[in-house]
């Protein structure tokens, strides 16, 4: 698949930031700004699954909710299916809000304690006008079916479930509205593996039978691997990789995608391999540095080079974008992208 | 295996089973621990044994409320009060026994002994004392070092566990901190003594994976300098695999299964580690292909039953009947909860 779905990106984002003032003394004034996402392109294709991986605090649920303009990005434009949705206002998106929905990783605080599951999973319906009483009634009982819940759960509260039923009341409620696509945050990292696997399965059936596309975030790089057409590597507010997740596990270009790589534990003892362990911690978002991000924390040699540079992604190989960047690369993959 | 009376094996085997070695730094016999709740006493250790050498590591894994932390807390007497506590069993540390030593001797223990790591660095760390205290506290209360010798100490713990400046680190709060800095905060405190053993309950599980990493790689290596022993508790069998030499699978507050890492991973027997492996997205496989996955749910405690547990979350009746499995050693050191229904290969013969 191309940087840009088949059929045409349901959704593409353009050079998006999303930055937050920093407010500080007695005044609050606004002393420096948060970059939080800061300059990312990505289209995601009808029935497309892209994964968005990265360390904590490198800006993917910034991202997502920028994406599904939960949150209005300081530059950059959003479109959907077409139409840019960058400056809508909230009553105005309040139509295109059916066609995206969203799904969180933390199931318990994201659905109301004091409503039933069938109130929550009826509440979009009725916000969007869908059918009577009856015809709701019927959808939601269909709804649970769907998801793999005890008919029984609709007159039940959602703090009487386990965590991976909970996670399946999320899911009911974001399909409601038969999105055109969901926004996942995190949705099983809270999980137990034998769970985990349920739901993957059910996000996975989900897709096949309704197409639905998903920008699927998660740390857990074996989980994206799996559920993913395409991957991108978030550091520090910005894309440095994104291809299909194939090309992302086989042959990552980036350091960064090669040390987040390495870094996973592997679930077989006999495995031998060398791992590449990355020193200190991903640099403030405040406060970022110069140059190239990554070179910064590795403190490669040729930092310098890249203050002042202006790195951005490149195609090193068909469908498989990089950033340009000389401490990120090796020297034959450098020479290759000059 | 056949024993002429299922019930008494069952007994004998859980309660008295031990290393054959028989010096093990750490051994944990029939541990069973319960919670007073207002639908009774509630058992979420269930006869659990399993020991350790000195420099061994042992791995503890399974599913949130299979008691994993339980065991552990209940190993150092840690358990809340009043409503935990421990109704049976043998925690007998470098020959003595845990749960009959004196308060004095479990603060000796604690901290100087054994030293602990939980999974939330900022829950364990006092928000409003710098670090540098936090971590001299050890050495006042267990080397008595007076103030000034105790803070040089912490400085050179925090070294130790790879802080960059130390000397100035000492003096931050635990939020100037990033939650891996954190926990090597906590590490240094835990090995302040150099302990003859470590828990670590989780110690990576809110980290990211390359921090993860880090730490994961600082225990290792701080654990063959000083020759330290460690259990190491997760949900994760990438962790268990890459760190560990023994594994316990625990389900439902019991052991179902305990081997050695690489007999564990290669010749799994209980169907629950079976399902456990199965579960996990490998790199290796086709993407977007369906996971396996294990049906049904943990019964909530109050309803176990007294059988194979396993069978009840699969909904099928063991054979066993409402009879505990008992543990059998399949091959040296390779024990597994020997309930037909949930048995495959070599286990299964011998039942």
């Amino acid at each position: 698949m191309s940087e840009i779905g088949t059929r045409g990106p349901l959704l593409s984002v353009k050079d998006v930031k999303v930055h937050f003032p920093v407010r500080s003394g007695l005044m609050l004034r606004q002393t420096g700004q948060v970059k939080a996402v800061d300059g990312v392109s990505l289209a995601i294709g009808e029935g497309e699954t892209v994964g968005l991986v990265g360390e904590s605090g490198c800006g993917k649920s910034t991202l997502a909710k920028a994406v599904v303009r939960l949150l209005r990005p300081n530059a950059g434009s959003v479109v959907f299916e077409g139409a840019d949705i960058t400056h809508l206002s909230p009553r105005a998106l309040r139509p295109l809000r059916s066609d995206m929905q969203m799904i969180f990783q933390d199931p318990v605080e994201s659905l109301n304690p004091r409503q039933s599951v069938r109130q929550i999973i009826e509440e979009p319906l009725i916000i969007h006008r869908q059918g009577d009483a009856a015809a709701r009634r019927r959808r939601v009982d269909e709804l649970l079916e769907r998801v793999g819940l005890p008919a029984n759960s609709g007159e039940k509260f959602s703090f009487e479930f386990s965590g991976g039923q909970r996670q399946r009341i999320g899911i009911a409620r974001a399909i409601a509205l038969n999105p055109k696509l969901i926004v996942c945050d995190e949705p099983v990292s809270a999980l137990d593996v034998s769970v985990q696997s349920q739901i993957i399965n059910l996000l996975l059936e989900l897709q096949r039978e309704m197409g639905i596309s998903y920008l699927f975030i998660a740390h857990d790089l074996a989980v994206v691997q799996h559920v993913s057409d395409r991957v991108a590597v978030m550091y520090l507010g910005k894309i440095v990789e994104l291809a299909t997740a194939e090309a992302i596990y086989q042959r990552p270009y980036h350091a960064y995608t090669k040390a987040l790589l390495s870094a996973i534990p592997e679930a077989d003892p006999m495995a031998e391999r060398e791992r590449m362990l990355l020193e200190g911690d991903v640099p403030s978002p405040i406060n970022p540095p110069a140059g190239s991000a990554f070179g910064h924390r590795i403190s490669h040699p040729r930092y310098k080079e890249t203050v002042g540079m202006n790195i951005g992604l490149v195609e090193i190989e068909q469908g498989h974008w990089v950033a340009r960047d000389p401490c990120c690369l090796t020297e034959d993959d450098w020479n290759k992208v000059q | 295996m056949k024993d002429g009376d299922p019930a008494k094996a069952t007994v004998r085997q859980i309660y008295q089973e031990h290393d054959p070695g028989g010096d093990a730094l750490l051994r944990v016999q029939g541990l069973v621990s319960a919670f007073d709740t207002e639908r009774g006493l509630l058992k979420a250790v269930d006869g659990v044994s399993f020991s350790v050498n000195r420099g061994q590591t042992l791995g503890i894994v399974g599913e949130s409320g299979c008691g994993k932390s339980v065991t552990a807390m209940s190993l150092i007497s840690l358990l809340p009060r009043p409503a935990g506590k421990v109704l049976g069993g043998e925690v007998i540390f470098k020959g003595e026994d845990l749960q009959k030593v004196s308060e004095t001797r479990l603060h000796e223990v604690r901290g100087g002994e054994i030293g602990t790591i939980f999974q939330e660095p900022m829950t364990a760390l006092n928000p409003v004392h710098r670090i540098g205290r936090q971590v001299s506290e050890v050495f006042r209360l267990h080397k008595k070092m007076d103030k000034k010798e105790a803070w040089e100490a912490a400085i050179e713990a925090l070294r130790m566990t790879r802080i960059p400046s130390p000397e100035v680190r000492v003096g931050d709060y635990p939020h100037q901190l990033s939650g891996g800095m954190r926990q090597r905060v906590v590490i240094a405190m835990a090995l302040a003594c150099q302990p003859d053993l470590l828990i670590a309950d989780e110690p990576t599980t809110a980290l990211d994976v390359t921090v993860q990493a880090q730490i994961l790689d600082l225990i290792k290596g701080l654990q063959a300098e000083m020759g330290m022993a460690a259990i190491l508790i997760t949900h994760d069998l990438g962790v268990i695999a890459e760190n560990c030499d023994l594994v316990v699978v625990m389900y439902a507050g019991r052991v179902v299964e305990r081997a050695p890492v690489k007999e564990l991973f290669a010749n799994p027997m209980h169907a629950y580690t079976r399902g456990l492996l199965n579960s996990i997205p490998r790199l290796s496989l086709p993407p977007k292909s369906e996971l396996n996955t294990i049906p049904g749910m943990v019964a909530s405690l109050s309803e176990m039953a007294s059988g194979c547990r396993f069978c009840q979350r699969l909904g099928r009746r063991s054979s066993l009947g409402d009879e505990r499995p008992e543990l059998r050693e399949v091959s040296p050191g390779h024990w597994v909860e020997a309930c037909p229904e949930c048995c495959g290969g070599e286990a299964r013969e011998s039942v």
